[in-house]
């Protein structure tokens, strides 16, 4: 398989919620409560694609194949356009732009401060994904963008701490980081098992 | 969407109720002119037209009880609820509660009262008047909706079992019974169901208990087939299908502020000048709203301080949440 066939389907299929968003937005068909299904669609769908991202890697190892990696960057461009919706719809629709509230609630509720944080994250890690970013930064770059794992963390905890009582669903999003996390730690202390090397 | 209420039916109020009940109905009334929203004098109005497929609430008695509220949707009312004995979802109870039976019926009254026993919900419907009333309905979570309930005063039940002066408090519980609500068989919740008002807030004329919405049975998913309404309190406060009531001497426990004491108090009085830890009580979104509609301030008890305030005088009401 080679990335060049998968990435337009792959573009697609990532623009889908995003369709299915506006078109319940114009037809009004979002159910009772339109504003929290949004938020909801995009937190999820923005989540899910992280979480996606971050398989990519291991992927490559497992499959022995390049073309993961060369999704990666769309995956997580993605990620950032569906949290960009979510921050945006929160802001504009759910917040109306009142700043004295929006920075009250960024500082005062955890749940929304990690949210922030993550978004914060997702922001940098967008920006310098570009090559002349990656040329620039060159050894640091790789650091950097290990932030996207406190991304995770910080979106899991988010949905972790909005919950009332039922933690089945975002429990389910932390057990499948904790994998992804543990599978990369995994590959770090055998690198010898690494089934191809890349220059 | 706007609803307009059906021009009125030909009943005369006194003509199908009782004395006893139409002097305390005259109660309620004042207390409804007290809260602002039921300005009109006059007696005749418009019942709404009847929805949903479930039987026709009889001789439904008109109230002037929320004129001039627009009514939110019948579909919006039944297909968006939190009742976690369905499923945490918010359209899961009205995908899941057709596994509830809700004849026979019966609801257990006891504790400190000197005429202890059980009521069926069938007596319910034939001999307590069944009025219609539309509340305010505002939900913790911030969304609210005005709902056209048919029931009657919690009071006007409560006083059969006679309460003694050691009763300070109701204790009301759902039904559990994890084969007709699927949702017990998650510990989501500490089941059953349980929730408790002190014993003035019981006796208020405001307190109801639904049998109805819209003129028909309630819907399983909406608490069928009794369930309180507390208008002035955030809707968790309004238990659904209820089968024990209990008066007691002690503050019952009760299921949300036991599992987050620090988040759901006992009052759970709608308060916009107490936030939940986690977000703002300022403003709420109506069902059925647009996405670009703008979201409305709610206000102290819901609308409702005329008729309730006193109740809490003298209270700090940041520590009584
Ligand atoms: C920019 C800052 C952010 C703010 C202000 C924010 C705010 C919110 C709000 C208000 C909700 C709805 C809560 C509710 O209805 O109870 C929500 C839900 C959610 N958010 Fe965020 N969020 C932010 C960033 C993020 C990010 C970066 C992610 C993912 C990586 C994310 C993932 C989610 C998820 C998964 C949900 C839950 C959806 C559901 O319950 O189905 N959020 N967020």
């Amino acid at each position: 398989m080679r990335a060049s066939q998968i990435k337009p389907i792959l573009f697609t299929l990532c623009l889908l919620p995003f369709a299915s968003l506006t078109f319940g937005i114009i037809q009004n068909d979002l159910g009772p409560n339109p504003v929290e299904a949004a938020l909801h669609a995009t937190g999820e769908w923005s989540l899910r694609l992280l979480l996606i991202t971050l398989t990519m890697t291991p992927l490559r190892r497992m499959l022995g194949q390049p073309w993961p990696i060369q999704l990666r960057r769309m995956l997580g461009l993605f990620t950032f356009f569906y949290a960009s919706l979510h921050f945006t719809i929160w802001l504009w629709v759910d917040q109306a732009f009142s700043w004295a509230n929006i920075i009250n609630d960024i500082t005062e509720r955890p749940y929304i401060t990690v949210g922030f944080m993550a978004w914060l994250l997702l922001l940098v890690l967008a920006g310098t994904s570009n090559h002349y970013s990656i040329k620039r930064l060159g050894k640091s770059w790789k650091s950097l963008h290990r932030a996207v794992y406190v991304a995770a963390i910080f979106g899991v905890l988010h949905f972790i701490w909005l919950v009332k009582a039922d933690w089945l669903e975002p429990l389910i999003y932390a057990l499948i980081l904790t994998i992804l996390l543990a599978v990369r730690l995994f590959f770090r202390k055998k690198p010898q098992s690494w089934s191809i090397k890349h220059a | 969407m706007l609803i307009r209420r059906r021009p009125s039916h030909p009943i005369q109020p006194s003509a199908i109720t009782q004395p006893e009940t139409f002097a305390q109905r005259r109660q309620l009334l004042k207390a409804a002119m007290a809260t602002g929203i039921g300005l009109s004098t006059n007696l005749a109005h418009a019942l709404v037209k009847p929805q949903g497929d479930g039987t026709l609430i009889p001789n439904r008695i008109d109230t002037p009880h929320g004129d001039g509220l627009t009514l939110t949707a019948y579909e919006n009312i039944t297909r968006y609820n939190n009742f976690y004995e369905f499923g945490t979802g918010k359209r899961d109870p009205f995908r899941y509660a057709h596994t509830l039976q809700t004849r026979p019926w019966v609801v257990k009254v006891d504790g400190e009262c000197e005429a202890p026993g059980e009521i069926g919900i069938e007596d319910i419907l034939r001999h307590i008047p069944q009025e219609e009333r539309i509340y305010r309905f505002r939900c913790v979570e911030a969304w609210a909706m005005n709902v056209p309930w048919n029931g009657f005063s919690l009071m006007t039940l409560l006083k059969r079992f006679k309460p003694t002066s050691k009763a300070k408090y109701v204790a009301f519980e759902t039904l559990f019974d994890p084969e007709q609500m699927p949702g017990q068989k998650r510990s989501v919740l500490d089941w059953p169901y349980r929730e408790g008002l002190r014993m003035d807030e019981a006796m208020h004329p405001l307190t109801m208990l639904a049998t109805g919405v819209y003129g028909t049975e309630l819907p399983n998913q909406n608490g069928a087939p009794l369930r309180l309404v507390v208008p002035w309190k955030y809707g968790f406060k309004s238990i659904k299908s209820i089968v024990h009531i209990r008066f007691t001497d002690k503050m019952p426990g009760t299921t949300w502020q036991q599992m987050a004491p620090d988040e759901y108090g006992f009052y759970a009085n709608v308060n916009p000048q107490v936030d939940h830890p986690r977000w703002s009580q300022q403003q709420h979104r109506m069902l059925g709203d647009s996405f670009f509609a703008r979201k409305q301030d709610t206000l102290m008890f819901n609308g409702y301080a005329e008729a309730v305030a006193d109740l809490y005088r003298g209270m700090d009401l940041h520590q009584f949440y």
